[in-house]
């Protein structure tokens, strides 16, 4: 018989085990007399190092340590959408029941509603061969998403036993799997999966159609795919977790999961309140019913912290295989990367750069590459795109956390202080962002918007780019020394900042603009930009050109024209061309 | 009687090490009794086989490794709580500091509190009038928010703390009391005296709760100081169901205690020499400021902290300005150029200003007259630094307009005197006044119709003349 483990050393959330060797590398385990969640990180002949999930104030040495046998795993199941739950998959309303508003220790709650009673749709009849990841069973989880329950990645066989259709709860056994080698296996609504590891897939597919967000500066500057990576990097008040929010709300994904790690706890509450409110469009339901949250506030135990971005990368790997695509908000991996970095200092590792340990890089980058475009093994269609929030230190850009993220997305929106100062927003700096998605997605564009769409998307940023040279000089000498082209170069740039790329996310018909509108206000700005060049070398005023009223008429063409109504973009440009060509008359006097 | 451990192991800065110790509890706190008879505090910070290791909280000098009994009490750090707090004088560790004698407790806390459940929360939308138009116009204070305020050595920081206090309407129209939980870590005894003054002056000391750590007192008591002044606000808002205002200064000088104190424990250095895990550490106690869901009674922050050399990307008001929500900056050349409060608008911010306000919480234009002054104001910043270039002759019409908005602004709207108290309607109006001083089609973030309703060049020429005579 072998002696029970016991605590040898407490420091902060890493316990240490002397002299056992009942224990695997991840495996999840009770720690002291309350059972504190926690899990194994190191494993020496000598020594067992584990992390615990929860505080560890009043742990003694000496108390047991019991292993589990299991990977730290999240339950998979209906029950899973509208729910809020830790950095470990604990759903925090159940929290608040077992123990009051402040959240204590070593409670134990079941992690998805054991008692609700789902409709479920039995599809197999007893003799049915499956094949891993095929589907038995689907049930409705919530009026917006229909769940289905398939078998475990690492399973397959013929079916023995079929439930009837009928009403379940998660635990009730709805088929019974007779393996290659004859044993039988029960399975349920729910199933585990280890969070640190990616759950198979068929097929890898290339990044073709858009992840549309109805914020103009991305879709059309610097579009994300579906199953791709974003940063959005930006220091504090640059509106990193409001671009987030305003992506959650309007992406054109069947799923959110919305990482709250380490974060406000006022804003989890807040994305709570707001998306229960709140419509999808696409739908009429509300957004909470194709939501999870996994709330892991700052002030929660900051393993747990490091855990919540694979839970959470973990249930969208789960919607996926069902045929869903998902958008995880991540907010913010800098807090995830400071929780890696508090964990290893307290391990005595060796640190990298400040602080960080050496293996920061290969975390990003196996947390990042679990997104992507798949077919599934059960031959559906399901991605997950990530949008990873990350807060610079100092919002210096070249820190280790923002500096190795950029080697593993391909897309990166560069949040602003200088605009976020004078209130534009999104404060997305035009010329420091980038996406490597362009190309991919080029077909879709001209496909489904419009043949021109990518040859007006790359004036409109040399225009912008061309702006930002000529603003050098002007900052030196003065605007009244540049040629006339070049001031209206500078004019229509100001249209694009203001009349396009700011947009207001607390107006109507400004929070989200559909693709159609924004190809045709990007359209509109470069019409005005031909005309008027036009008109210059004709001689007329630039000045009469600004004071037309035309410039204006442009800039608030985002609140004019309702996204319902792209028909008058046709009767204003109309309106344009008519005051323009008014002004032809009124030539400047050639000296 | 529990056991009494003789003598220590080892003495390190402040922590001592015990050894043969059986039964001890992480996070436990220990009595510490010197052969003279004075006691001291230790708290377990980290258990190994039979040693535990003690942070000692006023300090070791005088302890040897033979002189001293210890003895374990079972419970992590506590703090007597009752009503009759208010009115109290504590010091850093939560000890009576007025010769008043013990708090007959009614019930202990866990100084280190926990972390409240973000589904028990309220999401804050109540809005606080401190009477300072920069703030209640710009960076909207709510009832439940952790709002710093970013200064340097030398500003008026706790001028206009000490304002924000006597002027806040923090429990108006909802029945409940309001109290003060004053929090001072490593501050000079001259500046912990000017707020005793200040609250004793404007009549509010009966309910004001302070914990002081001077700049003289040891450093580990300055790291549990804000959770004891959190413990007590907590449980005033909480269960006494009070509107606390908790203001803790100077936040730069307990992170640099903790750095003192990690050093000392030989831990691996972040950013300039702070532990890694200062933000976590900070979090944990910005954190406490909130409203729980059906519970009379909120925890509003307005911590103070001292920028080293004026610098807002250093480790503290950086890791700061991540987890609270928002920030007022002050800044040198304001205060230099006689503006009191000198708030520098730009880089401040209030992030829960959104939802509490507008019509139901001040007035339907409150937002727009806002995002319009912060634009009007970043483009009078252009102005200027143009017209450093190339002279102020040189500009446009357009930004010498800008340039005469920015004067005025900076001369009525954000200077006003320290008992000048104004309502959130005077300072919208005066908000309007002032953005008159430009041409209507330089006012781009506003609607037609809301423009229109409020734009007035005749009141703005009155107050541009009326300043000219006061200013002969």
């Amino acid at each position: 018989m072998m002696q029970q483990p016991v605590i040898y050393s407490v420091n902060g959330p890493v316990v240490k085990v002397r002299n056992t060797n009942v224990f695997a590398m991840m495996e999840m385990v009770y720690v002291g007399k309350r059972r504190l969640i926690g899990e194994v990180i190191g494993l020496t002949d000598l020594e067992t190092t584990i992390q615990v999930y929860e505080s560890t104030s009043g742990l003694q040495t000496g108390e047991p340590v019991e292993p589990t046998g299991a990977p730290m795993s999240v339950t998979l199941g209906p029950g899973i959408m509208t729910n809020i739950f830790d950095g470990i998959e604990r759903p925090l309303r159940a929290l608040e029941h077992a123990s009051g508003a402040f959240i204590g220790d070593g409670l134990d709650v079941p992690i998805l509603d054991t008692e609700k009673e789902y409709d479920v749709d039995v599809k197999v009849k007893a003799g049915t061969m499956l094949q891993p990841g095929e589907a038995y069973a689907s049930c409705p989880e919530t009026s917006a998403i229909l769940h289905l329950c398939m078998v475990p990645p690492n399973l397959s066989g013929k079916v023995v036993y079929a439930a009837k259709s009928g009403k379940y709860r998660i635990n009730d056994e709805i088929i019974r799997l007779e393996d290659a080698d004859g044993a039988v296996h029960s399975l349920t609504l729910c199933q585990k999966w280890p969070i640190r590891r990616a759950r198979p897939a068929a097929k890898r597919l290339a990044p073709s159609r858009p992840m549309i967000t109805g914020q103009r500066v991305l879709d059309t500057l610097f579009p994300i795919a579906r199953g791709g990576t974003a940063a959005i990097p930006g220091g504090f008040g640059t509106g990193k977790t409001m671009t987030q929010h305003q992506i959650a709300k309007w992406c054109d994904a069947d799923i959110i999961v919305y990482i709250g790690c380490g974060e406000r706890g006022n804003e989890m509450t807040q994305v709570l309140e707001e998306f229960t409110a709140l419509t999808d469009p696409r739908t009429g339901k509300s957004l909470m019913e194709r939501t999870v949250l996994i709330a892991n506030t700052s002030n929660m135990p900051v393993a747990a912290r490091e855990a919540s971005i694979y839970t959470g990368i973990t249930l969208a790997e789960y919607y996926r295989d069902m045929g869903y695509h998902i958008a995880i908000m991540a907010d913010s991996t800098s807090r995830w990367a400071e929780a890696l970095r508090e964990i290893s200092g307290r391990l005595e590792e060796m640190p990298a750069e400040e602080g960080y340990p050496a293996y920061l890089p290969s975390r990003l980058s196996e947390f990042y590459e679990r997104t992507g475009a798949y077919e599934t093994l059960n031959g559906r269609e399901g991605s997950v795109t990530v949008i990873g929030a990350v807060s610079p230190q100092g919002s210096d850009f070249s820190e280790p956390v923002t500096q190795n993220t950029k080697r593993f997305v391909r897309c990166f929106w560069g949040l602003d202080k200088a605009l976020a100062y004078a209130r534009h927003y999104p404060a997305i700096n035009w010329t420091m962002s980038y996406s490597e998605y362009m190309d991919d997605l080029a077909a879709y564009y001209e496909r489904e918007v419009d043949p021109k769409f990518n040859a007006y998307r790359t004036e409109l940023s040399a225009l912008l780019k061309e702006e930002q040279t000529l603003m050098d000089i002007v900052r030196l000498i003065g605007s009244d020394v540049l040629p006339e082209d070049q001031k209206l170069v500078i004019e229509t740039a100001r249209l694009i900042r203001v009349g396009f790329l700011q947009q207001n996310a607390y107006h109507k018909e400004d929070t989200y603009v559909p693709l159609q509108k924004q190809f045709l206000m990007m359209k509109l700005i470069l019409h005005f930009h031909h005309k008027a060049k036009a008109l210059l070398a004709e001689h007329v005023d630039l000045k009469a050109i600004r004071e037309s009223g035309v410039p204006d008429l442009i800039v608030k063409v985002k609140y004019d024209i309702p996204n319902s109504r792209p028909e008058q973009f046709g009767e204003l440009t109309q309106q344009i061309d008519g005051t323009l060509d008014a002004l032809r008359g009124r030539k400047k006097e050639v000296l | 009687m529990s056991l009494q451990y003789f003598g220590l192991h080892s003495i390190s800065g402040s922590l001592i090490v015990l050894d043969r110790v059986e039964g001890a509890q992480f996070d436990e706190m220990a009595r510490i009794v010197l052969d003279d008879g004075t006691e001291r505090t230790g708290r377990v910070a980290m258990l190994e086989g039979d040693k535990a290791i003690l942070q000692v909280f006023e300090g070791t000098h005088g302890l040897s490794l033979t002189n001293t009994r210890t003895q374990f009490t079972g419970r992590p750090m506590e703090m007597p709580l009752s009503g009759d707090l208010l009115g109290r004088v504590f010091t850093g560790a939560g000890r009576p500091a007025d010769g008043l004698g013990e708090v007959m407790p009614e019930k202990f806390g866990d100084i280190n509190g926990a972390p409240l459940n973000p589904v028990s929360r309220q999401y804050p939308r109540n809005f606080i009038q401190t009477g300072i138009s920069s703030i209640d116009c710009l960076m909207t204070l709510i009832r439940g928010q952790k709002l710093p305020i970013f200064s340097g050595t030398g500003l008026s920081h706790n001028k206009l703390a000490v304002q924000i206090v006597q002027q806040a309407q923090i429990a108006k129209d909802s029945g409940s009391e309001f109290a003060v939980v004053f929090a001072a870590m490593g501050i000079q005894n001259d500046v912990a005296d000017y707020f005793r003054r200040s609250f004793a002056e404007s009549g509010v000391l009966q309910n004001v709760v302070m914990f002081l750590n001077l700049a003289n007192d040891p450093i580990v008591e300055r790291i549990i100081t804000p959770r004891c002044a959190l413990t007590a606000a907590e449980y005033l808002a909480y269960e006494k169901h009070m509107h606390i205002l908790v203001v803790m200064t100077d936040m730069t000088a307990y992170a640099e205690a903790l750095r003192e104190f990690s050093s000392s424990k030989g831990e691996i250095p972040g950013r300039k020499g702070f532990p890694g895990y200062l933000y976590s550490d900070l979090a944990s106690l910005y954190e406490r400021a909130g409203i729980i869901e059906g519970v009379e009674g909120s925890v509003t922050q307005l911590p103070i902290l001292t920028m080293p050399n004026d610098d807002i990307t250093h480790p503290v008001p950086d890791l700061t300005g991540y987890i609270t929500e928002g920030q007022i900056v002050l800044d040198r050349g304001l205060e230099q150029g006689g503006v009191y409060p000198p708030i520098s608008v730009l880089p401040s911010l209030s992030r829960l200003m959104k939802d509490g306000i507008g019509e139901g919480y001040t007035r339907a234009d409150h937002a727009a007259v806002s995002n319009q002054l912060f634009a009007a104001y970043a483009q009078v910043q252009d102005a200027r630094s143009l017209a450093s270039v190339i002279g102020e002759e040189e500009l446009s019409e357009l930004d010498r307009k800008f340039l005469e908005f920015g004067k005025y602004f900076e001369k009525c709207f954000l200077t006003q005197g320290f008992t000048e108290n104004r309502s959130i309607e005077e300072t919208l109006d005066l908000g309007w006044t002032l953005l008159s001083l430009l041409p209507k089609s330089a006012l781009d973030r506003v609607d037609d119709n809301v423009l229109n309703a409020h734009y007035d060049p005749e009141a703005a020429a009155l107050l541009v003349q009326k300043v000219r005579e006061r200013d002969g």
